[in-house]
Protein backbone atom coordinates (compact mmCIF):
# COMPACT_ATOMS: atom_id res chain seq x y z
CA UNK A 1 0.00 0.00 0.00
CA UNK A 2 2.80 2.61 1.18
CA UNK A 3 4.42 1.75 -2.39
CA UNK A 4 1.51 2.12 -4.08
CA UNK A 5 1.02 5.89 -2.40
CA UNK A 6 4.55 6.54 -3.14
CA UNK A 7 3.80 5.90 -6.55
CA UNK A 8 0.61 7.82 -7.06
CA UNK A 9 2.18 10.88 -5.35
CA UNK A 10 5.44 10.47 -7.73
CA UNK A 11 2.89 10.72 -10.65
CA UNK A 12 1.13 13.70 -9.42
CA UNK A 13 4.30 15.16 -8.75
CA UNK A 14 5.44 14.36 -12.42
CA UNK A 15 2.27 15.09 -14.10
CA UNK A 16 -0.05 17.47 -12.04
CA UNK A 17 -1.42 19.18 -15.17
CA UNK A 18 -3.24 15.93 -16.05
CA UNK A 19 -4.73 14.95 -12.64
CA UNK A 20 -5.54 18.10 -11.67
CA UNK A 21 -7.94 18.62 -14.59
CA UNK A 22 -8.74 15.12 -15.36
CA UNK A 23 -12.28 15.75 -13.11
CA UNK A 24 -13.57 18.84 -14.68
CA UNK A 25 -12.18 17.29 -18.49
CA UNK A 26 -13.89 13.92 -17.85
CA UNK A 27 -17.07 15.59 -16.46
CA UNK A 28 -17.43 18.29 -19.16
CA UNK A 29 -16.47 15.56 -22.02
CA UNK A 30 -19.80 13.53 -20.37
CA UNK A 31 -22.17 16.20 -19.42
CA UNK A 32 -21.22 17.90 -22.78
CA UNK A 33 -19.59 16.25 -25.18
CA UNK A 34 -22.04 13.55 -25.50
CA UNK A 35 -25.36 15.67 -25.98
CA UNK A 36 -22.90 17.68 -28.87
CA UNK A 37 -21.93 14.54 -30.79
CA UNK A 38 -25.63 13.24 -30.34
CA UNK A 39 -27.21 16.38 -31.53
CA UNK A 40 -24.98 16.27 -34.42
CA UNK A 41 -25.90 12.59 -35.56
CA UNK A 42 -29.30 13.52 -34.80
CA UNK A 43 -29.23 16.55 -37.25
CA UNK A 44 -28.85 14.65 -39.86
CA UNK A 45 -31.35 12.10 -39.15
CA UNK A 46 -35.26 12.00 -38.77
CA UNK A 47 -36.41 10.47 -35.76
CA UNK A 48 -39.21 11.39 -33.89
CA UNK A 49 -38.68 10.31 -29.48
CA UNK A 50 -42.06 8.09 -29.85
CA UNK A 51 -41.46 6.21 -32.93
CA UNK A 52 -40.20 2.60 -32.35
CA UNK A 53 -38.08 2.61 -35.49
CA UNK A 54 -34.16 3.80 -35.70
CA UNK A 55 -33.48 6.89 -36.92
CA UNK A 56 -33.65 7.65 -40.72
CA UNK A 57 -30.46 9.01 -42.10
CA UNK A 58 -31.53 12.53 -44.31
CA UNK A 59 -28.39 14.09 -45.12
CA UNK A 60 -28.81 17.99 -45.14
CA UNK A 61 -32.72 16.94 -45.93
CA UNK A 62 -33.67 18.59 -42.24
CA UNK A 63 -31.94 21.27 -43.02
CA UNK A 64 -33.06 22.14 -46.53
CA UNK A 65 -36.41 22.19 -44.95
CA UNK A 66 -35.99 24.57 -42.19
CA UNK A 67 -34.44 26.98 -45.16
CA UNK A 68 -36.79 26.80 -48.03
CA UNK A 69 -40.25 25.30 -46.67
CA UNK A 70 -40.77 25.96 -43.03
CA UNK A 71 -42.08 29.01 -42.48
CA UNK A 72 -42.05 28.60 -38.92
CA UNK A 73 -38.74 28.51 -38.77
CA UNK A 74 -38.10 31.85 -40.99
CA UNK A 75 -40.14 33.55 -38.60
CA UNK A 76 -38.14 32.51 -35.31
CA UNK A 77 -34.73 33.40 -37.19
CA UNK A 78 -35.94 37.17 -37.94
CA UNK A 79 -37.51 37.20 -34.57
CA UNK A 80 -34.09 36.07 -32.62
CA UNK A 81 -32.43 38.93 -34.59
CA UNK A 82 -34.98 41.48 -34.47
CA UNK A 83 -35.10 40.32 -30.35
CA UNK A 84 -31.53 40.50 -29.97
CA UNK A 85 -30.69 43.34 -32.09
CA UNK A 86 -33.24 45.60 -30.39
CA UNK A 87 -32.43 44.24 -26.66
CA UNK A 88 -28.52 44.59 -26.86
CA UNK A 89 -28.77 47.87 -28.82
CA UNK A 90 -31.35 49.36 -26.05
CA UNK A 91 -28.98 48.37 -23.23
CA UNK A 92 -26.46 49.34 -24.41
CA UNK A 93 -26.82 52.96 -25.24
CA UNK A 94 -28.90 53.10 -22.22
CA UNK A 95 -26.78 51.30 -19.91
CA UNK A 96 -23.33 53.49 -21.48
CA UNK A 97 -25.19 57.06 -20.53
CA UNK A 98 -26.65 55.73 -17.26
CA UNK A 99 -23.08 55.10 -16.31
CA UNK A 100 -21.63 58.39 -18.00
CA UNK A 101 -24.41 60.35 -16.28
CA UNK A 102 -23.75 58.12 -12.37
CA UNK A 103 -19.69 58.44 -12.92
CA UNK A 104 -19.72 61.94 -10.53
CA UNK A 105 -18.62 62.38 -6.88
CA UNK A 106 -21.65 61.07 -4.63
CA UNK A 107 -22.13 58.79 -1.81
CA UNK A 108 -23.68 56.00 -1.83
CA UNK A 109 -21.83 54.04 -4.42
CA UNK A 110 -22.19 50.76 -3.05
CA UNK A 111 -25.84 51.49 -2.92
CA UNK A 112 -26.37 52.38 -6.09
CA UNK A 113 -24.49 48.90 -7.02
CA UNK A 114 -26.90 46.83 -4.60
CA UNK A 115 -29.63 48.22 -6.73
CA UNK A 116 -28.02 47.29 -10.02
CA UNK A 117 -27.63 43.53 -9.21
CA UNK A 118 -30.99 42.94 -8.23
CA UNK A 119 -32.82 42.82 -11.72
CA UNK A 120 -30.07 40.63 -12.67
CA UNK A 121 -29.75 37.97 -10.10
CA UNK A 122 -33.54 37.84 -9.65
CA UNK A 123 -35.51 34.88 -10.58
CA UNK A 124 -36.61 34.89 -14.00
CA UNK A 125 -39.84 33.17 -13.42
CA UNK A 126 -40.69 35.97 -10.73
CA UNK A 127 -39.28 38.77 -13.28
CA UNK A 128 -41.76 37.40 -16.16
CA UNK A 129 -44.72 37.05 -13.67
CA UNK A 130 -44.52 40.65 -12.76
CA UNK A 131 -44.15 41.62 -15.93
CA UNK A 132 -47.00 39.98 -17.40
CA UNK A 133 -49.19 41.43 -13.68
CA UNK A 134 -47.46 44.80 -15.05
CA UNK A 135 -48.25 44.65 -18.29
CA UNK A 136 -52.17 43.31 -18.20
CA UNK A 137 -54.11 44.97 -20.42
CA UNK A 138 -56.74 46.17 -18.44
CA UNK A 139 -55.64 46.36 -15.02
CA UNK A 140 -51.79 46.48 -15.14
CA UNK A 141 -49.96 49.58 -13.99
CA UNK A 142 -47.91 49.85 -17.34
CA UNK A 143 -50.97 50.89 -18.79
CA UNK A 144 -51.75 53.34 -15.89
CA UNK A 145 -47.63 54.72 -16.06
CA UNK A 146 -47.78 55.38 -19.93
CA UNK A 147 -50.96 56.55 -19.12
CA UNK A 148 -49.94 59.56 -17.19
CA UNK A 149 -48.16 60.42 -19.84
CA UNK A 150 -50.30 60.50 -22.19
CA UNK A 151 -49.67 57.45 -24.49
CA UNK A 152 -51.35 53.87 -24.79
CA UNK A 153 -53.27 51.90 -23.77
CA UNK A 154 -51.07 49.09 -25.28
CA UNK A 155 -51.67 45.66 -25.33
CA UNK A 156 -48.08 44.83 -24.43
CA UNK A 157 -47.17 40.83 -24.97
CA UNK A 158 -50.94 40.26 -26.18
CA UNK A 159 -50.60 42.42 -29.48
CA UNK A 160 -48.34 40.52 -31.65
CA UNK A 161 -47.26 43.70 -33.25
CA UNK A 162 -45.47 44.92 -30.33
CA UNK A 163 -44.99 41.78 -28.27
CA UNK A 164 -41.13 41.88 -29.12
CA UNK A 165 -40.25 45.20 -28.23
CA UNK A 166 -42.68 44.34 -24.81
CA UNK A 167 -40.08 41.36 -24.55
CA UNK A 168 -36.85 43.71 -25.38
CA UNK A 169 -38.11 45.80 -22.66
CA UNK A 170 -38.22 43.16 -19.81
CA UNK A 171 -34.53 41.85 -20.81
CA UNK A 172 -33.60 45.54 -21.13
CA UNK A 173 -34.45 46.15 -17.33
CA UNK A 174 -32.99 42.70 -16.22
CA UNK A 175 -29.16 43.26 -17.88
CA UNK A 176 -29.06 47.30 -18.75
CA UNK A 177 -27.27 47.03 -15.20
CA UNK A 178 -24.65 45.06 -16.51
CA UNK A 179 -23.73 46.92 -19.37
CA UNK A 180 -23.75 50.25 -16.64
CA UNK A 181 -21.36 48.91 -13.86
CA UNK A 182 -19.13 46.97 -16.25
CA UNK A 183 -18.76 50.63 -18.10
CA UNK A 184 -18.57 52.46 -13.97
CA UNK A 185 -15.40 50.40 -13.74
CA UNK A 186 -14.34 51.12 -16.95
CA UNK A 187 -14.76 54.71 -16.68
CA UNK A 188 -12.91 54.47 -13.13
CA UNK A 189 -9.39 53.09 -14.98
CA UNK A 190 -9.54 56.00 -17.76
CA UNK A 191 -6.45 57.41 -17.30
CA UNK A 192 -6.15 61.43 -17.18
CA UNK A 193 -3.23 62.65 -19.22
CA UNK A 194 -5.33 62.17 -22.25
CA UNK A 195 -7.68 64.48 -21.03
CA UNK A 196 -5.80 66.96 -19.41
CA UNK A 197 -3.76 67.31 -23.00
CA UNK A 198 -7.18 67.63 -25.05
CA UNK A 199 -8.26 70.79 -22.30
CA UNK A 200 -5.36 72.50 -23.01
CA UNK A 201 -6.39 72.35 -27.02
CA UNK A 202 -9.59 73.44 -26.08
CA UNK A 203 -11.84 70.42 -26.68
CA UNK A 204 -15.39 70.54 -25.69
CA UNK A 205 -16.67 67.77 -23.41
CA UNK A 206 -18.39 66.30 -26.29
CA UNK A 207 -15.29 66.10 -28.32
CA UNK A 208 -13.63 64.46 -25.32
CA UNK A 209 -16.50 62.02 -24.91
CA UNK A 210 -16.52 60.65 -28.71
CA UNK A 211 -12.29 61.03 -29.06
CA UNK A 212 -11.20 59.87 -25.83
CA UNK A 213 -13.44 58.40 -23.40
CA UNK A 214 -15.47 56.15 -26.08
CA UNK A 215 -12.55 54.68 -27.80
CA UNK A 216 -10.66 53.71 -24.71
CA UNK A 217 -13.99 51.89 -23.14
CA UNK A 218 -14.49 50.49 -26.70
CA UNK A 219 -12.81 47.10 -25.13
CA UNK A 220 -14.79 46.50 -22.50
CA UNK A 221 -18.31 47.85 -24.00
CA UNK A 222 -17.32 44.93 -26.99
CA UNK A 223 -16.88 42.17 -24.06
CA UNK A 224 -19.91 43.09 -22.11
CA UNK A 225 -21.95 43.65 -25.40
CA UNK A 226 -20.51 39.91 -26.67
CA UNK A 227 -22.10 38.11 -23.85
CA UNK A 228 -25.76 40.45 -24.07
CA UNK A 229 -25.91 39.17 -27.94
CA UNK A 230 -25.13 35.40 -26.71
CA UNK A 231 -27.63 35.47 -24.13
CA UNK A 232 -30.60 37.67 -26.32
CA UNK A 233 -29.88 35.05 -29.18
CA UNK A 234 -30.50 32.08 -26.50
CA UNK A 235 -33.25 34.07 -24.41
CA UNK A 236 -35.82 31.50 -23.00
CA UNK A 237 -37.54 32.30 -19.44
CA UNK A 238 -38.87 35.22 -19.87
CA UNK A 239 -40.40 34.32 -23.46
CA UNK A 240 -41.57 30.91 -22.57
CA UNK A 241 -43.05 31.82 -19.39
CA UNK A 242 -45.04 35.53 -20.42
CA UNK A 243 -46.29 34.39 -24.14
CA UNK A 244 -44.83 30.56 -25.11
CA UNK A 245 -43.95 32.36 -28.66
CA UNK A 246 -47.38 33.81 -28.93
CA UNK A 247 -49.96 35.33 -29.50
CA UNK A 248 -50.09 33.10 -32.57
CA UNK A 249 -46.25 32.66 -33.26
CA UNK A 250 -45.49 36.36 -33.34
CA UNK A 251 -42.67 35.96 -30.27
CA UNK A 252 -41.66 32.51 -31.27
CA UNK A 253 -37.72 33.12 -31.63
CA UNK A 254 -35.63 29.89 -32.40
CA UNK A 255 -35.17 28.51 -29.01
CA UNK A 256 -38.62 28.88 -28.12
CA UNK A 257 -39.55 27.27 -31.47
CA UNK A 258 -36.56 24.52 -31.10
CA UNK A 259 -37.65 23.80 -27.44
CA UNK A 260 -41.82 23.05 -29.27
CA UNK A 261 -40.19 21.11 -31.68
CA UNK A 262 -37.81 18.91 -29.49
CA UNK A 263 -39.76 18.67 -26.39
CA UNK A 264 -43.41 18.92 -27.48
CA UNK A 265 -43.76 17.50 -30.90
CA UNK A 266 -40.36 15.39 -30.20
CA UNK A 267 -39.06 15.75 -33.52
CA UNK A 268 -35.72 15.28 -32.02
CA UNK A 269 -33.76 14.71 -35.73
CA UNK A 270 -35.35 18.41 -36.69
CA UNK A 271 -35.05 20.22 -33.26
CA UNK A 272 -31.24 19.28 -33.63
CA UNK A 273 -30.70 20.69 -36.81
CA UNK A 274 -32.47 23.53 -35.86
CA UNK A 275 -30.16 23.72 -32.45
CA UNK A 276 -27.12 23.36 -34.77
CA UNK A 277 -28.38 26.37 -37.28
CA UNK A 278 -28.93 28.59 -33.44
CA UNK A 279 -25.56 27.38 -32.51
CA UNK A 280 -23.81 28.63 -35.76
CA UNK A 281 -25.65 32.08 -35.56
CA UNK A 282 -24.31 32.25 -31.70
CA UNK A 283 -20.78 31.43 -32.62
CA UNK A 284 -21.60 33.57 -35.67
CA UNK A 285 -22.29 36.47 -33.90
CA UNK A 286 -19.64 35.89 -31.06
CA UNK A 287 -16.49 35.71 -33.48
CA UNK A 288 -18.06 38.88 -35.16
CA UNK A 289 -17.56 40.81 -32.06
CA UNK A 290 -14.47 39.87 -31.04
CA UNK A 291 -13.14 40.38 -34.31
CA UNK A 292 -14.51 44.36 -33.90
CA UNK A 293 -12.99 44.22 -31.01
CA UNK A 294 -9.52 43.52 -31.98
CA UNK A 295 -9.88 46.53 -34.14
CA UNK A 296 -10.20 44.68 -37.46
CA UNK A 297 -12.81 47.30 -38.46
CA UNK B 1 -21.50 64.70 -17.92
CA UNK B 2 -17.84 63.13 -17.54
CA UNK B 3 -15.86 65.02 -14.80
CA UNK B 4 -11.85 65.66 -15.71
CA UNK B 5 -9.17 65.74 -12.93
CA UNK B 6 -9.84 68.36 -9.67
CA UNK B 7 -13.82 67.48 -10.02
CA UNK B 8 -13.67 64.58 -7.56
CA UNK B 9 -13.01 66.78 -4.37
CA UNK B 10 -15.93 69.52 -5.15
CA UNK B 11 -18.43 69.10 -2.54
CA UNK B 12 -21.78 67.04 -3.87
CA UNK B 13 -24.75 68.77 -5.62
CA UNK B 14 -27.62 68.05 -3.48
CA UNK B 15 -29.53 67.99 -7.21
CA UNK B 16 -27.07 64.92 -7.93
CA UNK B 17 -29.76 62.69 -4.91
CA UNK B 18 -32.40 63.59 -7.21
CA UNK B 19 -30.99 62.35 -10.42
CA UNK B 20 -30.07 59.30 -8.61
CA UNK B 21 -33.26 58.64 -7.27
CA UNK B 22 -35.29 59.17 -10.70
CA UNK B 23 -32.59 56.48 -12.52
CA UNK B 24 -32.57 54.06 -9.92
CA UNK B 25 -36.74 53.62 -9.47
CA UNK B 26 -37.23 52.03 -12.55
CA UNK B 27 -34.70 49.33 -11.72
CA UNK B 28 -36.28 48.91 -8.21
CA UNK B 29 -40.10 49.40 -9.85
CA UNK B 30 -40.82 46.06 -10.54
CA UNK B 31 -39.37 44.11 -7.48
CA UNK B 32 -41.22 46.37 -5.25
CA UNK B 33 -44.37 46.37 -7.18
CA UNK B 34 -43.99 42.49 -6.87
CA UNK B 35 -43.83 42.73 -3.26
CA UNK B 36 -46.83 45.48 -2.89
CA UNK B 37 -49.10 43.11 -5.16
CA UNK B 38 -48.42 40.18 -2.43
CA UNK B 39 -49.55 42.19 0.55
CA UNK B 40 -52.83 42.82 -1.36
CA UNK B 41 -55.94 41.10 -1.40
CA UNK B 42 -57.40 39.85 -4.78
CA UNK B 43 -59.92 42.94 -5.03
CA UNK B 44 -56.99 45.10 -4.00
CA UNK B 45 -54.95 43.45 -6.89
CA UNK B 46 -57.86 44.24 -9.62
CA UNK B 47 -58.23 47.67 -8.82
CA UNK B 48 -57.77 50.53 -11.65
CA UNK B 49 -55.82 52.74 -11.07
CA UNK B 50 -53.47 50.76 -9.10
CA UNK B 51 -53.86 51.05 -5.41
CA UNK B 52 -50.57 52.86 -4.47
CA UNK B 53 -51.71 53.15 -0.67
CA UNK B 54 -53.50 50.16 0.78
CA UNK B 55 -53.90 47.92 4.27
CA UNK B 56 -51.25 45.46 3.67
CA UNK B 57 -52.31 41.63 4.58
CA UNK B 58 -50.07 38.40 4.97
CA UNK B 59 -53.04 36.15 3.50
CA UNK B 60 -51.45 35.64 0.14
CA UNK B 61 -48.67 34.30 2.02
CA UNK B 62 -50.11 32.03 4.53
CA UNK B 63 -52.53 30.95 1.55
CA UNK B 64 -49.48 29.77 -0.58
CA UNK B 65 -47.98 27.67 2.23
CA UNK B 66 -50.72 26.46 3.08
CA UNK B 67 -52.61 25.19 -0.37
CA UNK B 68 -49.07 24.04 -1.83
CA UNK B 69 -46.47 21.86 -0.54
CA UNK B 70 -44.25 25.36 -0.85
CA UNK B 71 -41.57 22.95 1.53
CA UNK B 72 -40.95 19.96 -0.34
CA UNK B 73 -40.83 22.45 -3.68
CA UNK B 74 -37.83 24.82 -1.33
CA UNK B 75 -35.92 21.18 -0.28
CA UNK B 76 -35.97 19.68 -3.86
CA UNK B 77 -34.65 23.19 -4.84
CA UNK B 78 -32.14 23.15 -2.08
CA UNK B 79 -30.90 19.71 -2.76
CA UNK B 80 -30.17 20.11 -6.07
CA UNK B 81 -28.63 23.70 -5.90
CA UNK B 82 -26.59 22.71 -2.86
CA UNK B 83 -25.69 19.39 -4.99
CA UNK B 84 -25.16 20.86 -7.98
CA UNK B 85 -22.38 23.72 -6.22
CA UNK B 86 -20.77 21.24 -4.27
CA UNK B 87 -20.39 19.25 -7.18
CA UNK B 88 -19.04 21.54 -9.72
CA UNK B 89 -16.26 22.96 -7.16
CA UNK B 90 -15.18 19.36 -5.84
CA UNK B 91 -14.62 18.72 -9.41
CA UNK B 92 -13.69 22.08 -10.70
CA UNK B 93 -11.54 23.63 -8.20
CA UNK B 94 -8.23 21.24 -8.98
CA UNK B 95 -8.80 22.17 -12.85
CA UNK B 96 -9.01 25.67 -12.59
CA UNK B 97 -6.05 25.61 -10.15
CA UNK B 98 -4.23 23.69 -12.37
CA UNK B 99 -4.98 25.69 -15.74
CA UNK B 100 -4.18 29.13 -13.72
CA UNK B 101 -1.03 27.75 -12.56
CA UNK B 102 0.45 25.77 -15.23
CA UNK B 103 -1.27 28.38 -17.84
CA UNK B 104 -3.42 25.86 -19.98
CA UNK B 105 -5.80 28.06 -21.47
CA UNK B 106 -6.32 25.27 -24.39
CA UNK B 107 -8.31 23.18 -22.12
CA UNK B 108 -10.35 26.75 -20.36
CA UNK B 109 -11.00 27.51 -24.39
CA UNK B 110 -13.26 24.44 -25.04
CA UNK B 111 -14.93 24.49 -21.90
CA UNK B 112 -15.97 28.34 -22.70
CA UNK B 113 -16.97 26.90 -26.05
CA UNK B 114 -19.90 24.86 -23.67
CA UNK B 115 -21.31 28.84 -22.43
CA UNK B 116 -22.27 29.46 -26.01
CA UNK B 117 -24.13 26.33 -27.27
CA UNK B 118 -28.00 26.98 -25.94
CA UNK B 119 -28.94 24.94 -23.07
CA UNK B 120 -31.81 23.20 -25.08
CA UNK B 121 -28.86 21.01 -27.47
CA UNK B 122 -27.63 19.38 -24.00
CA UNK B 123 -31.48 19.22 -22.63
CA UNK B 124 -32.57 17.04 -25.44
CA UNK B 125 -30.06 14.31 -25.59
CA UNK B 126 -29.79 13.99 -21.57
CA UNK B 127 -33.53 14.04 -21.40
CA UNK B 128 -33.75 11.28 -23.75
CA UNK B 129 -31.23 9.12 -21.94
CA UNK B 130 -32.82 9.96 -18.76
CA UNK B 131 -36.06 8.63 -19.80
CA UNK B 132 -34.48 5.99 -21.32
CA UNK B 133 -32.12 4.84 -17.84
CA UNK B 134 -35.93 5.95 -16.05
CA UNK B 135 -34.22 8.89 -13.99
CA UNK B 136 -36.84 11.86 -14.90
CA UNK B 137 -37.73 13.05 -11.65
CA UNK B 138 -34.75 12.27 -9.44
CA UNK B 139 -32.11 14.36 -7.98
CA UNK B 140 -29.48 12.72 -9.60
CA UNK B 141 -30.73 13.85 -13.16
CA UNK B 142 -31.82 17.64 -11.96
CA UNK B 143 -27.95 17.74 -10.20
CA UNK B 144 -26.35 16.68 -13.37
CA UNK B 145 -28.03 18.64 -15.69
CA UNK B 146 -27.80 21.98 -13.69
CA UNK B 147 -24.02 20.75 -13.26
CA UNK B 148 -23.58 21.67 -16.95
CA UNK B 149 -24.68 25.55 -16.30
CA UNK B 150 -22.37 25.12 -12.41
CA UNK B 151 -19.15 23.27 -13.75
CA UNK B 152 -18.18 26.20 -16.58
CA UNK B 153 -18.56 28.92 -14.33
CA UNK B 154 -16.55 27.11 -11.68
CA UNK B 155 -14.09 26.56 -14.34
CA UNK B 156 -13.88 29.82 -15.97
CA UNK B 157 -14.63 32.25 -12.22
CA UNK B 158 -11.76 30.60 -10.54
CA UNK B 159 -9.23 30.62 -12.70
CA UNK B 160 -9.20 34.23 -12.46
CA UNK B 161 -9.02 33.93 -8.46
CA UNK B 162 -6.39 31.42 -8.66
CA UNK B 163 -4.56 33.69 -11.01
CA UNK B 164 -4.81 36.40 -8.58
CA UNK B 165 -3.01 34.23 -5.84
CA UNK B 166 0.92 35.41 -5.48
CA UNK B 167 3.24 32.55 -7.46
CA UNK B 168 5.88 33.30 -4.94
CA UNK B 169 3.91 31.78 -2.04
CA UNK B 170 3.87 28.31 -4.24
CA UNK B 171 6.81 28.61 -5.19
CA UNK B 172 8.38 28.91 -1.72
CA UNK B 173 6.34 25.89 -0.68
CA UNK B 174 6.99 24.48 -3.12
CA UNK B 175 10.96 24.75 -2.53
CA UNK B 176 9.73 23.75 1.06
CA UNK B 177 8.62 20.01 -0.06
CA UNK B 178 5.62 20.81 -0.81
CA UNK B 179 3.89 18.35 -3.43
CA UNK B 180 1.35 20.12 -5.69
CA UNK B 181 -1.31 18.82 -4.20
CA UNK B 182 -0.49 20.11 -0.59
CA UNK B 183 0.14 23.45 -2.48
CA UNK B 184 -3.26 23.66 -3.53
CA UNK B 185 -4.63 22.58 -0.62
CA UNK B 186 -2.66 24.28 1.83
CA UNK B 187 -1.89 27.20 0.25
CA UNK B 188 -4.15 28.15 -3.03
CA UNK B 189 -7.66 27.24 -1.70
CA UNK B 190 -7.45 29.23 1.61
CA UNK B 191 -6.20 32.06 -0.32
CA UNK B 192 -8.96 31.98 -2.97
CA UNK B 193 -11.43 31.59 -0.37
CA UNK B 194 -13.37 34.59 -1.14
CA UNK B 195 -13.66 33.69 -4.82
CA UNK B 196 -14.64 30.15 -4.06
CA UNK B 197 -17.29 31.46 -2.03
CA UNK B 198 -18.59 33.79 -4.67
CA UNK B 199 -18.31 31.45 -7.27
CA UNK B 200 -20.01 28.89 -5.21
CA UNK B 201 -23.04 31.27 -4.25
CA UNK B 202 -23.19 32.24 -8.35
CA UNK B 203 -23.42 28.42 -9.27
CA UNK B 204 -26.40 28.35 -6.51
CA UNK B 205 -28.35 31.55 -8.03
CA UNK B 206 -28.16 29.80 -11.27
CA UNK B 207 -29.09 26.55 -9.94
CA UNK B 208 -31.66 28.07 -7.93
CA UNK B 209 -33.48 30.27 -10.76
CA UNK B 210 -33.01 27.40 -13.30
CA UNK B 211 -36.45 26.84 -15.91
CA UNK B 212 -35.41 25.51 -18.43
CA UNK B 213 -33.90 22.28 -17.39
CA UNK B 214 -36.21 21.81 -14.11
CA UNK B 215 -39.02 22.29 -16.59
CA UNK B 216 -38.12 19.31 -18.41
CA UNK B 217 -36.33 17.08 -16.03
CA UNK B 218 -38.15 17.52 -12.48
CA UNK B 219 -41.49 15.99 -11.86
CA UNK B 220 -43.57 15.55 -9.31
CA UNK B 221 -41.29 14.18 -7.04
CA UNK B 222 -38.49 16.79 -7.43
CA UNK B 223 -40.59 19.86 -8.73
CA UNK B 224 -38.24 22.94 -8.05
CA UNK B 225 -40.16 26.45 -6.70
CA UNK B 226 -39.58 28.12 -10.35
CA UNK B 227 -41.20 25.18 -11.89
CA UNK B 228 -43.73 25.35 -8.75
CA UNK B 229 -44.60 28.88 -9.05
CA UNK B 230 -44.70 28.35 -12.88
CA UNK B 231 -47.61 25.77 -12.57
CA UNK B 232 -49.33 28.70 -10.54
CA UNK B 233 -50.00 30.49 -13.78
CA UNK B 234 -51.99 27.82 -15.43
CA UNK B 235 -54.85 28.16 -12.87
CA UNK B 236 -58.00 29.64 -14.66
CA UNK B 237 -58.20 32.61 -12.51
CA UNK B 238 -54.96 34.01 -12.26
CA UNK B 239 -54.55 34.90 -8.23
CA UNK B 240 -51.79 37.79 -8.38
CA UNK B 241 -51.76 37.97 -4.88
CA UNK B 242 -50.97 34.64 -4.20
CA UNK B 243 -48.40 34.09 -7.19
CA UNK B 244 -46.74 37.32 -6.49
CA UNK B 245 -46.19 35.94 -3.14
CA UNK B 246 -44.87 32.88 -4.29
CA UNK B 247 -42.57 34.89 -6.51
CA UNK B 248 -41.38 37.17 -3.59
CA UNK B 249 -40.28 33.81 -1.69
CA UNK B 250 -38.16 32.41 -4.19
CA UNK B 251 -36.62 35.59 -5.01
CA UNK B 252 -35.65 37.03 -1.75
CA UNK B 253 -32.72 34.08 -0.41
CA UNK B 254 -31.19 35.01 -4.24
CA UNK B 255 -31.33 38.45 -3.24
CA UNK B 256 -29.97 38.40 -0.07
CA UNK B 257 -27.03 35.82 -1.50
CA UNK B 258 -26.18 38.27 -4.30
CA UNK B 259 -25.71 40.95 -2.29
CA UNK B 260 -23.19 39.30 0.31
CA UNK B 261 -21.28 38.63 -3.04
CA UNK B 262 -22.06 42.07 -4.69
CA UNK B 263 -18.48 42.84 -5.55
CA UNK B 264 -17.74 39.54 -7.53
CA UNK B 265 -21.17 39.37 -9.46
CA UNK B 266 -20.52 41.02 -12.58
CA UNK B 267 -17.00 38.90 -12.51
CA UNK B 268 -19.27 35.93 -12.97
CA UNK B 269 -21.67 36.72 -14.95
CA UNK B 270 -19.16 37.58 -17.40
CA UNK B 271 -17.15 34.38 -16.82
CA UNK B 272 -14.44 36.18 -15.26
CA UNK B 273 -13.71 38.79 -18.39
CA UNK B 274 -14.67 41.73 -16.77
CA UNK B 275 -15.22 43.24 -13.39
CA UNK B 276 -17.70 45.57 -12.40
Amino acid sequence: MRHLGTGWSRFVERHPVPVFTLPSVVAVALLMAFPVAYTLYMSVHSWYASSLTSPQFTGLGNFRRAFFEDDRFRNALWLTVYFTALATALQLVLGVSLALVLNRPFRGKGLVRSVFLLPMVATPVAIALVWMMMYNPTLGVMNYLVGLAGLGPYRWVSNAAIVVPALAIVDTWEWTPLITLITLAGLATLPIEPYESALIDGASVTQMFWRITLPLLRPTIIVALLFRAIDCLKTFDIIYVMTQGGPGFASETLNVYTFQVGLFYFHIGYASSLLVILFALVLGVSLLLIKVRRGAW
Amino acid sequence: MLRVSGGGRDRVNPWTYVLLAVLLIPFLFPLGWMFLSSLKSQVQNTAYPPLWVFSPTLGNYREVFQKNPFFTFTVNSLVVALGSTGLALLLGLPGAYAIARFKRTGIALAILTARIAPGIGYLIPWFILFTKAKMIDTYAALILTHLIVALPLVLWVMIGFFEDVPGDLIESARIDGCTHFAAFLRIALPLAKPGIVATGILAFIFSWNNFLFSLIIAGFKTRTLPIAVYSFLSYEEINWGGLTAAATVITLPVLLLALLVQKHIVRGLTLGALKG
